[in-house]
């Protein structure tokens, strides 16, 4: 297992060496979207409007932060389940994605685009959501400011602490549970 | 009868708010120190240890211990020989919530299921009320996450299924449910009642102190037997492998109908953040 330092954009060449179980520190600009910010984005899509930012070597973090207190860029910023967003990743990785971050396990359409379209998959640790807003140093909300804390969020984050759960090369980080030792 | 006043309902139920979300409880912080000096496993041991460097930083900060700050759900046993003045409970109760939710930086999680649209002040509260003897108010508080609720399953086994079929129930689930409710998680199991009473003693358990033993001893060893099986599943912290996969399991069973078995498991984070008063 590596260590990594990597910038946003993402590049395919970032994407392709890294694999399930390497830890990567991520510098650079990230977006927030969760559930309903999805469907929105992908309602944006379907009319063949633009996207509030740039998918080309993106990174999306799936977070819906607690209000950000006075004198903090943004409050509490854990990683939300997955799975919700995975009827909309295939897509997002087409065109152009580079890698989620959440927690929970992905579909396998999501590992089936993340090999075709070269995607990574970071896991950031669950309820660890404080500690989390330490890597954040800046955050803005660039749309759909009406979804609160489901808006879209810029957010500019230094050394952001991730694992990589699922690389392009098929590999993934979390285990089978051994459902036969328990009766 | 004693009166208890409006004002005292909303602020207790707010400061539990605040206080709940931001302080990690004593019981599960030590469960979660003794889960890392178990553990052999770097990822196991390094996942627990940010747990613990969250707890201390939300401590310190006032940063809720993760962003979402929950459903607040709210037990409330209200006695018989007492009235609250100056309002009515459930309004009251509603009252401290928002105000917590707002003075606490705290997400507001509520919306409406369909439109998706979001309530803006955390609530309505899952509020239940129960009528007991004497002349105090208790009211416990959870904040419950989504992440974890949405892993959570009541079903209706027939009654031959007994024991052995609410463990297999239980143990599927928690595997099925891997990494996503964020492990190690605590496990509470409603046994017996109705269909939906199952699902609210189960949720009720979680109440209860993470190092308790049950006070009937056949129900301890169930928890205990449970709790072995949950672990032999290997899951462990975040889903990464290791020994802890659950914190503890919290049996409650009551009596049900003769032709059913109903069971429901409410699966719960390892962010155990909850709070009672009594006024």
């Amino acid at each position: 297992m590596a260590e990594y330092k990597l910038n946003t954009p993402l590049r395919d060449e970032d994407i392709e060496r890294l694999e399930a179980g390497d830890v990567v520190f991520l510098t650079g600009i990230i977006y927030s979207a969760r559930d309903a910010a999805h469907k929105k984005l992908v309602e944006l899509l379907d009319a063949g409007k633009a996207l509030p930012f740039k998918l080309e070597g993106s990174a999306i973090y799936y977070v819906g932060p607690s209000p950000a207190p006075p004198g903090r860029p943004i409050g509490s910023a854990g990683p939300t389940t997955s799975y919700r967003m995975d009827t909309y990743a295939p897509r997002l990785h087409s065109l152009g994605m580079k890698a989620s971050i959440g927690k929970g396990k992905r579909s396998g359409e999501v590992k089936a685009a993340m090999r075709e379209y070269k995607g990574v998959y970071f896991g950031a640790t669950g309820g660890a959501g404080a500690l989390l807003s330490n890597s954040i140093v800046e955050s803005a909300v660039i749309a759909f400011e009406e979804l609160g804390p489901e808006a879209v969020r810029e957010m500019k984050v230094k050394d952001f602490p991730l694992l990589v759960i699922n690389d392009c090369h098929g590999g993934e980080l979390y285990v089978k549970p051994r459902l036969d030792t328990a009766d | 009868m004693r009166e208890i006043q409006g004002k005292d309902v909303i602020e207790a139920v707010a400061g539990m708010c605040v206080r709940g979300n931001t302080e990690l409880p004593a019981d599960v912080r030590s469960k979660l120190e003794r889960a890392m000096a178990g553990e052999d496993s770097p990822s196991a041991v390094e996942v627990l240890r940010q747990l613990l460097e969250n707890a201390d930083l939300a401590h310190d900060t006032k940063l809720p211990l993760c962003q979402d700050c929950g459903l607040a759900v709210l037990f409330v046993e209200v006695g018989d020989d007492c009235r609250v003045v100056g309002g009515n409970l459930r309004d009251l109760i509603n009252d401290g919530v928002r105000k917590g939710y707002a003075e606490g930086y705290l997400r507001k999680s509520a919306c409406d299921p369909l439109t998706r649209a979001n309530t803006g002040d955390g609530t309505p509260a899952i509020i239940h009320f129960d009528l007991v003897p004497g002349d105090k108010l208790k009211i416990a508080y959870m904040a419950k996450g989504g992440g974890a609720e949405n892993m959570s399953r009541v079903t209706m086994l027939a009654p031959a299924q007994g024991w052995e079929g609410i463990k297999k129930f239980v143990v599927e689930r928690v595997a099925e449910a891997g990494p996503n409710p964020c492990p190690p998680t605590i496990i509470g199991v409603g046994i017996g009642g109705t269909f939906e009473h199952a699902a609210k003693i189960a949720k009720r358990g979680l109440l209860r102190k993470l190092d308790d033993v049950h006070p009937d001893p056949k129900v301890a060893a169930m928890e205990k037997e449970l709790e072995e099986d949950l672990n032999a599943l290997g899951i462990g912290p975040m889903g990464l492998g290791g020994k802890t996969t659950v914190l503890g399991v919290k049996i409650t069973l009551e009596p049900c109908h003769l032709a059913s078995l109903p069971l429901a498991v409410n699966v719960q984070c390892h962010s155990q953040r909850h709070e009672e008063v009594e006024l």
